[in-house]
């Protein structure tokens, strides 16, 4: 089913299968039929870890989404509601089981929390008289999903924000909680590096738990060597960038959600020929983009420039393969063409959805940019990612500067976003040249940061994802694993936040007597989001023949400079 | 449409096509001077090879693999994973809600989806999750403090997989079973999701104790329980001076009251804190929950004199002045509009209204319904121009982009025309008349006004390029003769239409002979 979790080094199926025995567990605890109501939220990230059939498995019959009034009709004895533990959505539950309580079967009520319980919200629950009404109330702490065979997301859009703005730590705690799991899965990772003040506190809060689990000893042989934890804030730089990555791209202009994409239907054919014309498609089209399907693994993690041959050899290849059929004469031809149909079809598919995906974008990029993006609505956001970029790359901007910009970009955008500068301001993106030294040009230099000669098509370094621009976080990785950081102490001092390296010794059964030849595993955690042009960059370093690291990648959220500027705005309560 | 432009050209000279965020990063890269970052001509655009050559290869490949199609598509994709058309693939959770909550459940693509769709649009009305994590968060858009009065009830509730009966026991039968819980057993059974009352820590000591204790675990939702419980328990003064001391603890506070919208409590918290700036900004971040423009107006003239930042003083107080302002026009503009008697409305009807729009969308709209009033008026684009200090490029661009949309080109061509001293007019446009070139160009100005003005750009190239562009092919040809550029006059002549007059001209000038060619 979800085979493309095993592919990698490490086999992330095994968290996915635990999460999957978890949601078993509490289904088989409201014995009988189910309905599911759900928080329409919580649908895409579940998405990832379970399909209708498990649920049909556990009698699950009917599920609705979550809205007002009364629930529609069915015929079961369960009715659970699975939701974000949110004020608002409890009035609404609230409303459902009140007018289902005067509709006469008595049907019993549960309620799963995720990722938490809160006692705030079955107060909530009490007060509007129906807490009475549930059996079961329970959570199902959904910290890390698995999205593909290296990658890990907890999907909290309001994460940056939360740490960075707020200071709350909510969120980091929560991360922790999910490496704890990780390693009660996978063993405990004997080393801890980590930059910057979030990563400091994950560190100590998995030293702080791991000390309150000292009742068992973890058995499980380690599979990661490795863990780095960095903060967002080490490198702001790259998320303002544009990725010009295939799948970076993607995000870019559509926005991948769960690892969905909802695209223009325009470009893409009805899918019988006899159909076209009349009912030409208004919906968005949308498609699941990960590594199970073979075309995108290879083309993902391209610079764009690099995808449009990789689709027409493509194209030639699948095109001479159906050609075959006229050259099959004998009976046991034809069959052993008939057979291999199926994955001559699937591929024709994903190749069709692919040429037509890098059309569009083509369609996109070509334009005037800047200009129509300022036409456009969103135009503020990126208008706000350029200012920021400029102002991070020179240690802040020159006082009359940024008074210029801010005067136009109110002017022209309204005033109110006073508030969101102020945010921005808060979060280090942007702010005034304080005389001091601007520093970014020895970051630069020494991180090796800006290359000039970028191979676009077969690139020899990370720098291939930005068209010249190493992102400076994956170069940050890259150096630890080679030769390791302490030929960078002087950037890392100028960089914000404590680095530092924490071990977690292990019996001696469970220490690992590495292989020649054989790559390290190092598991690295993105708080406050990660890119997927920056993913892209890590993968290359993981095929790297003479690399010696292979990655997993975890975040608090896969975003991009979009959605990322976009969360620290100021919006009306 | 013009809204914004001037940002991009600071030192007049835009950012030119194809340039994208990703290309800021590979400029200037010999200077590492940051003084000429965004005006640097040296920067490099990422482009796309041979742009026209892959995308035909494209579109060829594409041709190639759907052509396929007629021949694949007989019998169905058995061993493929099944996607409906909107691409959840069959099977998928948010397809079964679909398909399980009609009643048929058959057609996928039928109307149970519209129906199920119309119930997700009316769902879509819920505010977006900040987080999924964050206790703060869960209140954000509520204010209910009576659910939050009564929490240690909440608190003291029976044990974690509880069942119905025990809830509807009187109170005071479920005191705690244990009264001896230390804070950190207390906060460790929170923590836990299992309940415990806090109204046994009645001292202050033990209420900090309580406080410390789980800000040392990490948990924010049980560091806010603590905060509510001792929000309530504890007077201001005491839960102000307290908090300051402890800075995680204070934090998570004024994220909760900002959540919650607990404003009182907020701003009296930046008082005794002496945050002068972060109170003006809460108070006036409250103006974005008041629809009523009157009441808002209202609102934001009690934010001037705050105690902002001395720029951040100056926009407030604009702020204010241009929505009182609004609100005049739009009264005054309605009533004309809905009277039917002034021409500028019968031919342009208002699409929206403008109140709340920004300053610029402002100007737009004056420089388009109220271009010629005296500068008396509130109304007038002058007016605003002196009130809200416009500098001079932001207001050319804007008067541009309304009259041009009207194709009032007597007022455009004033708009670049002044008069010195002696008399003499002169054209002069302080945003580069390639700028204007491009605007005119954008509201379909004819050839001949368009003509006019790529004939005053300075830059020979770029008018050069300009009147290619647009086929202002009398400039190109004298523009070309003026340079003694055969060969390109040569390559023009098979651009313009065969038996054209401009045809006639190039062949005229071809064969000059007054003309010494370079080439």
């Amino acid at each position: 089913m979800a085979a493309h979790l095993s592919y990698g080094r490490v086999n992330l199926n095994v968290l996915r299968e635990a999460v999957r025995r978890e949601l078993r567990e509490f289904l088989d605890k409201c014995a009988g039929s189910k309905a599911i109501v759900w928080d329409e939220y919580l649908t895409g990230p579940f998405g990832l870890i379970a399909q209708y059939s498990l649920l049909k498995e556990h009698e699950v019959e009917k599920m609705f989404t979550l809205k007002g009034n009364r629930l529609p009709a069915a015929d079961v004895k369960n009715i659970i509601f699975f939701v974000r533990p949110r004020l608002e959505l409890m009035d609404i539950i609230a409303e459902n089981v009140l007018s289902e309580d005067r509709r006469g079967p008595t049907r019993d009520f549960h309620i799963l929390f995720v990722p938490r319980r809160s006692l705030l919200c079955e107060q909530r629950l009490k007060d509007l008289g129906v807490l009475g009404s549930f059996i079961h109330r329970e959570e199902y702490s959904l910290d890390l999903i698995p999205f593909d065979g290296d990658l890990l997301s907890m999907e909290s859009e309001g994460a940056f924000k939360e740490c960075y703005l707020e200071g709350d730590q909510t969120s980091l705690y929560h991360a922790a909680k999910g490496l704890m799991t990780l390693q009660a899965l996978y063993g405990t990772i004997p080393q801890i590096f980590g930059k910057g003040e979030c990563a400091r506190q994950v560190a100590n809060m998995m030293i702080r738990m791991k000390r309150e689990f000292t009742g068992s000893q973890n058995s499980i042989f380690p599979v990661f060597d490795n863990l780095l934890l960095l903060d967002r804030n080490v490198d702001l730089l790259t998320p303002l960038a544009t990725q010009l990555t295939y799948e970076g791209l993607i995000d870019e202009i559509y926005g991948i959600q769960n690892s969905y994409v909802k695209l223009p239907p325009e470009k893409f054919a009805p899918k019988k020929q006899g159909d076209g014309g009349k009912d030409l498609p208004t919906e968005a089209k949308k498609l699941q983009l990960n590594s199970a399907e073979e075309l995108y693994a290879e083309i993902r993690d391209k610079n764009f420039n690099a995808v449009g041959s990789v689709l027409s050899k493509k194209a030639k290849i699948i095109s001479a393969a159906f050609e075959e059929r006229h050259n099959a004469k004998t009976v046991g031809e034809i069959k052993q063409f008939v057979s291999q149909l199926p994955h001559m079809q699937a591929a024709r598919g994903s190749l069709a959805n692919h040429t037509s995906i890098a059309e569009l974008i083509k369609d996109v990029t070509v334009n005037n940019y800047i200009e129509d993006c300022i036409a456009q609505k969103h135009s503020l956001i990126k208008v706000l990612r350029l200012v920021c970029l400029q102002s991070v790359c020179n240690s802040g901007l020159k006082q009359k500067v940024l008074d210029y910009y801010k005067r136009e970009i109110l002017q022209t955008y309204g005033y109110e976003h006073i508030l969101t500068l102020h945010n921005l301001e808060k979060a280090g993106l942007l702010k005034p040249q304080t005389g001091g030294r601007n520093n970014y040009p020895t970051i630069r230099k020494t991180l090796r940061l800006w290359m000039d000669d970028v191979n676009e098509q077969n690139p020899t370094d990370i720098s291939y994802v930005y068209s010249g621009y190493a992102p400076l976080s994956v170069r940050l990785a890259q150096l630890l694993s080679r030769p390791g950081w302490r030929s960078i102490e002087e950037v890392l001092r100028i960089l914000p936040g404590p680095h530092f390296e924490e071990r977690q010794p292990l019996p001696t059964g469970l220490q690992k007597k590495r292989q020649p030849g054989e790559n390290r595993v190092t598991l690295i955690f993105f708080l406050g989001g990660v890119t997927f042009a920056e993913i892209a960059a890590l993968r290359f370093l993981s095929q790297l023949e003479d690399g010696g690291t292979e990655y997993v990648i975890a975040t608090t959220k896969l975003m991009n400079g979009t959605s990322w500027i976009e969360a620290l705005m100021e919006k009306p309560f | 449409t013009t809204t914004g432009l001037i940002i991009f050209f600071q030192s007049g000279r835009p950012l030119g096509a194809g340039v994208r965020l990703g290309m800021g990063l590979r400029m200037n890269r010999t200077k590492g001077d940051e003084e000429e970052y965004w005006n640097s001509s040296k920067f490099k655009a990422f482009t796309f090879d041979d742009e026209d050559d892959e995308l035909s290869q494209l579109k060829e490949s594409k041709r190639a693999v759907n052509s396929l199609r007629d021949f694949v598509d007989d019998d169905d994709d058995d061993d493929l994973e099944r996607v409906s058309w909107s691409g959840e693939p069959v099977g998928s959770i948010s397809w079964s809600i679909k398909e399980t909550a009609g009643n048929s459940g058959s057609s996928h693509e039928g109307r149970e989806q519209l129906k199920s769709r119309n119930s997700f649009s009316s769902y879509a009305q819920l505010p977006k999750p900040t987080s999924t994590y964050s206790l703060s968060s869960f209140f954000r858009g509520r204010t209910r403090p009576g659910s939050f009065q009564s929490l240690s009830d909440a608190l003291s509730d029976t044990p974690a997989k509880s069942y119905a009966p025990e809830l509807g026991r009187p109170k005071g039968e479920y005191r705690d079973y244990s009264n001896d819980w230390s804070p950190s057993d207390t906060v460790r059974r929170l923590r836990k999701g299992k309940v415990c009352s806090l109204e046994r820590f009645r001292s202050l000591q033990d209420k900090l104790q309580l406080l410390e204790e789980a800000v040392s675990m990490h948990d924010g939702n049980v560091i806010t329980a603590v905060l509510i419980f001792l929000k309530r328990t504890l007077s201001k003064e005491i839960l102000f001076r307290e908090l300051e001391v402890r800075q995680v603890a204070l934090r998570h506070l004024i994220h909760f009251l900002k959540e919650i919208g607990d404003q009182k409590l907020l701003l009296d918290l930046f008082r005794f804190l002496d945050r002068t700036e972060e109170l003006a900004l809460s108070h006036y971040r409250e103006h974005l929950n008041i629809q009523d423009p009157d009441k808002r107006k209202e609102f934001l003239k009690t934010c001037i004199g705050l105690p902002f930042s001395a720029e951040d003083s100056a926009h407030i107080q604009d702020h204010y002045t241009l929505l009182e302002r609004q609100i005049i026009i739009e009264a005054n503009d309605r009533h004309l509009e809905s009277a039917g008697q002034t021409e500028i409305f019968r031919k342009h009807p208002r699409k929206a209204s403008i109140l709340n729009m920004p300053l610029v969308t402002t100007l737009f709209y004056s420089c388009f319904y109220h271009y010629t009033e005296a500068e008396g008026t509130f109304s007038s684009p002058v007016n605003l121009k002196k009130t809200f200090k416009i500098p001079d490029k932001q207001y050319v661009l804007t008067a541009l982009a309304a009259r041009a949309k009207l194709r009032a080109w007597n007022d455009v061509d004033a708009l670049f025309t002044t008069k010195n001293w002696l008399g003499y007019t002169k054209k002069r446009a302080p945003i580069g008349f390639h700028r204007v070139v491009e605007i005119l160009h954008k509201n379909n100005a004819p050839v001949q006004i368009l003509q006019e003005y790529v004939n005053l750009v300075e830059d020979v190239d770029t008018k050069l390029n300009l009147a290619t562009k647009f086929k202002c092919h009398d400039v190109v040809i004298d523009t070309c003769r003026d340079l003694k550029d055969r060969q390109q006059l040569l390559a023009y002549r098979s651009k313009v239409d065969k038996g054209s007059a401009e045809e006639e001209k190039i062949d005229a000038l071809l064969s000059s002979s007054q003309i010494r060619w370079k080439n």
